[in-house]
């Protein structure tokens, strides 16, 4: 398997909140200003850590939203029973310092100079964050790779990005499919992602295409199983997972 | 000194009384999350071998049911992954690494364990020797699922959880570490939970 080392130590570096943006009703993007920010590249995410009043500390990692070059933002999605992810998206505001280090990972990794085939982006709900930085990227390098993003999500007001992801742009196809709720008059896919889109959408395996699949387990499981039937090599097959109580989001 | 996050008092989740089985920065989870780089693999045991080999010399081999048919052990173990998860007292049904390395002689200081799917990941010989680690084939008494890392993976319970390689088909025995799959990307060469070391130079 390719890849680039990452290097040297990861410190924690103190971060100051500049934005918050609201995405949908439980997600929101926080953006930094981290003065020593080594940069990182579409895929990496990031480590956050909370301290208490009495010194208790709680650490989660998070996939970042940006592209490299940005100013680096993750996108929180707020779990009911989660420890940390309601303070992120409730109680943070701009201007309060938080701590955090990375870029961490390194082989769900988008890289715009050596990867030039299509790229199949499927994203389960907030998997969709590090599929955004690739996204960016490949927009602001102007890269030539077109993409497809295969979105499930629970419902439209749930998609995060909409509005971006709606920007024409002939290189992008966006496909969305809605498994829990439709709104009226909805055209576009419904229910899990199965075997016969999956085939709609996935380029030929004869144009050296990349896939990359984030979400939830059986989101991933699905879709990478799915992608090995039809023929793409398991090494052409990026996945990163989450579960219910915890994992990257 | 780390600045105050705004709003937040933690939740604490671990189990009362269980605070000294949970290490720093980790949080008790009931369930079991999957966590791999690439898709889930399916080698069926009548393909499965399990190898200790040297220099891409196959010093031992083992077939599916000659793996069965060493002594079982059940071990019942805390598993702490890298993500933050602990899962406390899971169950599994495995064949201890030391069985299989009594087998072979060498002088090795390290392995790397290799798997379906291109995975690698390196231990030192003395963490995989002493009772601390085992070829796992079984988990809560069925067999162990794919997306689990079945029909079998390395089970080391004392380091992160990214050194139990998932799909695991051997081990090649070192004279000195080197990194295996997370380890290239960043991730700490050793993965001691207890201390932290979650990437390399913590």
């Amino acid at each position: 398997m390719e890849g680039t080392a990452v290097r040297g130590r990861l410190t924690w570096q103190s971060a100051t909140v500049t934005k918050i943006i609201p995405e949908t009703a439980r997600a929101s993007t926080i953006v930094f200003e981290i003065p020593d920010w080594a940069g990182h590249r579409a895929g990496q995410h990031l480590d956050v850590r909370l301290t208490a009043d009495d010194g208790y500390r709680a650490e989660r990692s998070y996939s970042i939203a940006s592209a490299p070059g940005e100013p680096v933002a993750i996108t929180v999605e707020r779990l009911e029973d989660g420890e940390v992810s309601p303070d992120l998206t409730e109680e943070l505001r701009a201007g309060d310092e938080i701590e955090l280090r990375g870029p961490i990972g390194g082989y769900f990794v988008w890289d715009p100079a050596t990867n030039v085939g299509p790229l199949l982006l499927a994203a389960g709900g907030s998997g969709v964050v590090p599929l955004r930085a690739i996204i960016r990227n490949r927009e602001l390098t102007g890269s030539t790779a077109k993409a497809r993003l295969l979105y499930s999500s629970r419902s439209l007001p749930d998609v995060i990005y909409r509005a971006e992801f709606e920007r024409p742009d002939p290189g992008l196809d966006v496909i969305y499919t809605l498994t829990r709720s439709q709104p009226p008059g909805w055209r576009g896919h419904a229910g899990r992602v199965d075997d016969a889109l999956l085939a709609e959408v996935a380029w030929p395996t004869g144009q050296d295409p990349l896939a990359f699949v984030c979400g939830p387990t059986s989101f991933v499981e699905t879709i990478a199983e799915g992608l090995v039937g039809l023929g793409y090599p398991e090494d052409r097959v990026k996945t990163e997972r989450f579960g219910a109580t915890g994992g990257r989001q | 000194m780390s600045p105050v996050t705004r709003g937040f008092h933690g939740r604490r989740r671990t189990p009362p009384g269980e605070e000294g089985r949970v290490p720093p920065g980790q949080y008790v989870t009931s369930d079991f999350p999957v966590l791999s780089a690439g898709p889930t693999q399916h080698t069926p045991t009548e393909k499965w071998t399990f190898s200790i080999t040297q220099g891409g010399d196959t010093k031992k081999s083992w077939t599916w049911d000659e793996m069965r048919a060493l002594p079982e052990e059940n071990v019942t173990t805390d598993i702490h992954c890298v993500t933050r998860w602990s899962k406390l007292d899971t169950h599994w049904q495995a064949v201890s690494i030391d069985t299989l390395l009594e087998q072979v002689e060498h002088q090795a200081a390290y392995v790397l364990a290799f798997s379906d799917g291109g995975y690698t990941t390196n231990l030192p010989l003395r963490d995989v020797t002493g009772g601390q680690a085992w070829l796992a084939y079984g988990y809560d008494g069925g067999p162990l699922p794919p997306e689990h890392g079945g029909p079998a993976r390395l089970l080391v319970p004392h380091l992160y959880f990214w050194k139990s390689a998932k799909w695991v088909r051997g081990l090649e025995l070192l004279d000195t570490d080197q990194p295996g799959f997370w380890e290239t990307y960043g991730y700490h060469m050793y993965g001691d939970p207890w201390k932290e070391q979650r990437y390399a130079g913590d």
